[in-house]
């Protein structure tokens, strides 16, 4: 199961969203969370997105303040993942329209509803924007 | 509600526990509104773990959901399904998924397929009936359930490739379209056409087309055609470029296409960006399975590779280097292995190195010198990382040096063996492992060619006993070779003296706690008081190579059994054929194995036990040394009879033996490696006659001659390798070169010539190019990112680096626009951490409220971290060039 979890971080290391594929206790993903976060927070920008952790892999992009930290598995394309965190971001950019980091506190559960069209069971299922916003809008229309 | 509900969202995000609101979250679930509905199901995917109580609860809700005409609501009951329903109620829900494969709208498929893929992940067991609706969707009309289909077909290809050769034509012919873009527009990616898709049909193809040359075939021009149309410039193609490459190396090779993929790895290697480069080490290693050659080429690459700062980097290197290691270059690669373990400090991968050298070492060691030094090093290093079986193959290759031939050589070995223990052993902080190698090489080799005194020995050996009381294996090796020592000295005809640190640890042990260290104690005492004759026969110089003589068959105790025979006993049935007479047999047992320890005790003692799992210590043959009882003591009962007559063997003991052969074997197999003639000839022996054989050997081989004999030569030539191999590393950046000089030595000098200019343009151009990176930009826009309210101690850190820049001026508008900001806080706090929560509070005011100067100090007492802040915000400057390079309107609301 390719991915096993996405998380987004800002700066001072808050997390922002977390979204698990495979079940850890609050403790471990605290614990992880600290170890990864600080393990990408002090490398620079010449050095490769890729971080090894324990088992995973953990392919990392920045946004301004926002770290998008996606850990997969060794068979994972780590440049795929690399696409797909930015395909992410160009989905989140097209609903909230120049998203940053306040558009993802604020609206935590569309972040997610995203989250949850683009990847099923740590899989990545859906890459067209458009079907990825659909059920969205539609659900913004009815409320 | 919803606002609560995702505030307790928040709160297990930032790692506090928010059990008490758990059911809120189910209640919700329960609403009429969508939105509400879906959050509901999203908090509780969140919470729950599939084996919650509450799950229960759920399952209902779902189960109602999954019957709504609202093809929204089923879509978030599927969503749940995905997480939260365990193998238990996979049975209640399996059957609506399934009849929603077949519902109109695609998203729904869609999300039905993973479902199901998710049931088959789980228990594969309730869902094997389904499996065939699968390949069914993959004709689906939708690009979406398509591509969702292709997960569950790579599980199911994984576990067994050839129920689904005969897909291999439509995905191919699906590759084929999707890379001549027959599917819709908003598929693309970047221009290029699904490539998520694409990448994962690779895989499966890769996995079709392995070992299987007829499907390999259908492939090839699907593949080709990728690779020339992949557009280099952007990472989504180089990502399709690399599954290419992978998929090439799995496949059956084609010449052709092996020779694009070179090229494509030639420009990920070429390339200035870091992922690239990993991605070309990568595939290098792949690809170098199949056609060794090409690395030829590339070994520049790889050296600037190794030589990175860049950790990840780094090892992905390693890796390749070590599926490239050959006996040419084993000691470069070796060497730079242990260095960069040195300079690692996470322990789970200091073992992944540590085992790693090891299993090079022993595969391809040009030397046993060489070899020994390495371990040294390992050893010491590593330390207690390393598996303990490693410690006893050293210990025996000391031992049993290079073979018969060649008694020189062993003994040459040994002393620089003896050297280089006794430079290492004062050193304060030695694992356990390798003191043990340690004192067993002072103990058996120290004094063999008189050149160090026994006195000198048993000091430094009682140091190491003292120095480490806490640890009883170290204890009792020490103490044995005391032992050793002091009894080779008598046998020589020596006077000898305890030393008087000597004879207060045998004071000390002779009361230990550890019974064993108590009987090594006394057994040393009782020993000292033997003549010397008597020493000779109880410790021959030079005996752990010898074996003792074990006989499997236990004729000796067939009289025992006989007679018990006669006397109404049932004959002992083996193992495996017996049933119900457990009782007697295990009567027998313990009869059996009291005798054999009986007469094996001394060895059982000789050797401390935790390094090897034997279940009876007794007739374990150690590689260390085995004092060969039979000769001396002689025991009536124990005599090697040749002709078993009674063919049956009680348990325990034919267990042991067979343990003990397998020892034996394994270790065999060690020893072939070394390429010795009369090892591997021992070995293809049959087990049983394997001891005869070994002992042998052995005895023609290290007769006590071997014991005193030239000290000079051996050291020399040690110095002078190690001095080679330094300047080697020095002069040289090492790894790759080693492999150049096999082909042609010239090759060697250019390499370094060019790596030197190449690392140094390297530091030339670096700081040029971040400059030019971060000009256009203007330096505030990406703190801007930032919530300011947070922490003031960011929005402090962030000025003195653009007064550094003299950048005054912009720095007092980002905190203007800062303190606009901010004001915000309020709100943002309720989201915030709960402990920069009370902080950024009490900071922000007076912060904010007085610009640059007060800020100063403020930095100036927070220390340590002003370094980091600035390292900090040179990396935001860089970090934020790209993404907003790459799409402008990212974020372009906060640049104002």
């Amino acid at each position: 199961m390719g991915i096993r979890f996405i998380l987004m971080v800002n700066k001072q290391g808050q997390t922002r969203l977390a979204q698990y594929y495979e079940y850890l206790t609050l403790e471990e993903r605290r614990t992880l969370e600290g170890e990864i976060v600080r393990k990408c927070l002090a490398r620079n920008e010449q050095q490769c997105s890729f971080v090894e952790h324990r088992t995973y892999k953990i392919v990392y992009r920045r946004y301004a303040s926002l770290f998008f930290l996606v850990g997969v598995d060794n068979e994972e394309n780590e440049l795929a993942i690399l696409e797909f965190i930015h395909l992410l971001v160009e989905t989140m950019d097209r609903h909230f329209g120049n998203v940053c980091e306040l558009d993802i506190m604020f609206h935590l559960e569309k972040a997610h509803f995203m989250l949850e069209e683009m990847v099923m069971n740590g899989c990545i299922v859906e890459t067209s924007k458009n079907n990825i916003l659909a059920p969205i809008q539609l659900m913004d229309k009815a409320s | 509600m919803k606002e609560y509900i995702i505030r307790l969202v928040y709160i297990e995000m930032l790692g506090h526990d928010a059990s008490f609101g758990y059911i809120h979250a189910v209640k919700m679930t329960h609403d009429d509104s969508l939105y509400l509905k879906r959050t509901g199901y999203l908090a509780v995917t969140l919470f729950l773990n599939e084996d919650h109580d509450l799950i229960i609860l759920i399952v209902n809700t779902i189960q109602k959901d999954l019957k709504s005409d609202n093809y929204l609501v089923v879509c978030a009951a599927l969503n749940a399904c995905c997480k939260l329903i365990n193998e238990e109620t996979i049975p209640a829900v399996v059957q609506q998924v399934v009849d929603l494969l077949g519902h109109a709208k695609e998203a729904v498929r869609k999300k039905a397929v993973m479902v199901l893929h998710r049931f088959f992940q789980k228990s594969p067991g309730s869902v094997n009936h389904l499996v065939s609706n699968f390949p069914k969707r993959l004709s689906d009309n939708d690009p979406g359930v398509m591509g969702a289909t292709l997960f569950p077909l790579y599980d199911l290809i994984t576990i067994d490739v050839n129920p689904y050769k005969d897909l291999v034509a439509s995905f191919v012919n699906i590759l084929k379209q999707v890379a001549e873009r027959r599917l819709p527009k908003t598929y693309d990616y970047h221009q290029t056409p699904a490539p998520f898709i694409q990448i994962k049909l690779l895989k499966i193809l890769a996995l079709l087309g392995s070992g299987d040359k007829k499907s390999s075939e259908q492939m090839y021009t699907v593949i080709g055609d990728i690779m020339r149309k992949s557009d280099t410039a952007s990472n989504i193609g180089n990502a399709i470029l690399y599954e290419c490459i992978c998929c090439i190396s799995s496949i059956q090779p084609s010449p052709k296409l092996l020779e694009t993929a070179a090229d494509a790895i030639a420009n990920f290697l070429k390339s200035d960006s870091h992922n690239l480069k990993y991605m070309g080490i990568d595939a290098l290693g792949r690809l170098i399975q199949i056609s060794p050659d090409i690395a030829e080429q590339h070994q520049l690459a790889v050296i600037d590779c190794l030589e990175d700062p860049d950790d990840t980097l780094k090892r992905k290197t390693f890796e390749l280097l070590y599926k490239m290691t050959k006996s040419s270059n084993v000691e470069v690669i070796v060497d730079r292995m242990i260095d960069y373990m040195i300079s690692i400090n996470d322990n789970h991968y200091k073992t992944e190195t540590a085992s790693r050298c090891v299993e090079l070492a022993e595969q391809f060691a040009p030397s046993n010198h060489w070899f020994i030094q390495t371990m040294n090093k390992v050893f010491q290093h590593a330390g207690d990382l390393v598996n303990p079986k490693v410690a006893h193959n050293l210990m025996r290759l000391i031992a049993e040096g290079f073979g018969e031939d060649d008694d020189t050589a062993d003994s040459q070995l040994r002393m620089s063996a003896v050297e280089s223990y006794l430079k290492i052993v004062d050193e304060p902080k030695l694992p356990s492992a390798f003191l043990q190698v340690i004192c067993w090489v002072l103990g058996e080799y120290g004094t063999a060619d008189g050149k160090y005194s026994a006195s000198y020995i048993s000091g430094k050996l009682c140091d190491v006993a003292e120095a480490h009381s806490s640890d009883d294996t170290v204890k009792a090796y020490a103490v044995t070779a005391l032992m050793k020592v002091y009894c080779f000295e008598k046998a020589a005809g020596r006077k000898t003296t305890l030393l008087p640190e000597c004879q207060s640890l045998l004071e000390e042990l002779s009361a230990s706690h550890s019974a064993d260290l108590q009987q090594r104690a006394y057994e040393f005492r009782a020993i000292l008081d033997l003549d010397a004759n008597a020493i000779e026969n109880i410790m021959p110089l030079d005996a752990s190579c010898e074996d003792i003589e074990i006989d499997t068959s236990l004729s000796f105790l067939d009289n025992y059994v006989q007679k018990a025979i006669e006397q109404g006993a049932e004959p002992y049935i083996p193992e495996n054929e017996r049933s119900g007479t457990l009782n007697i047999s295990k009567i027998r047992n313990h009869n059996a194995y009291e005798i054999s320890t009986h007469s094996l005790r001394f060895e059982a003692y000789e050797v401390p036990k935790p390094v090897v799992p034997a279940k009876i210590p007794s007739t374990v043959t150690y590689p260390t040394d085995l004092v060969p009882v039979t000769a001396t003591i002689s025991e009536p009962s124990y005599q090697p009879s040749v002709q078993p007559t009674w063919p049956l063997v009680p348990v325990s003991d034919a267990g042991s033996a067979l343990g003990s052969t397998e020892l034996k074997l394994r270790l065999d197999g060690v020893q072939k490696k070394w390429g010795k003639p009369t090892y591997s000839s021992g070995a293809s022996s049959s087990s049983t006659s394997n001891f005869e054989l070994d002992r042998n050997t052995v005895n023609g081989a290290t007769k006590p001659d071997t014991a005193i004999s030239k000290p000079r030569e051996p050291r020399q030539s040690h110095v002078e390798v190690s001095e080679e191999k330094q300047k080697l590393a020095a002069s040289l950046f090492g790894g790759t070169t080693s492999r150049s000089e096999r082909k042609q030595s010239g090759k060697v000098s250019r390499t370094t010539n060019h790596g030197e200019d190449k690392v140094q343009s390297a530091t030339v151009t670096v700081p040029i190019t971040t400059a030019a990176q971060a000009q256009p930009h203007p330096p505030d826009l990406l703190d801007l990112g930032e919530p300011v309210g947070y922490t003031s101690s960011y929005s402090s850190t962030v000025d003195p680096f653009k007064q550094l820049e003299g950048l005054l001026d912009l720095s007092q508008d980002v905190n203007a626009t800062a303190a606009g900001t901010s004001n915000g806080p309020d709100l943002m706090s309720l989201y915030s951490d709960a402990d920069t929560n009370g902080n950024s509070n009490q900071n922000l005011n007076p912060v904010n409220g007085s610009v640059n100067p007060s800020k100063k100090p403020a930095l100036l007492t927070k220390g340590p971290s002003l370094k980091d802040a600035l390292d900090k915000d040179a990396l935001v400057r860089q970090m934020g060039v790209n993404p907003t390079g790459q799409n402008p309107n990212l974020f372009s609301d906060l640049l104002g």
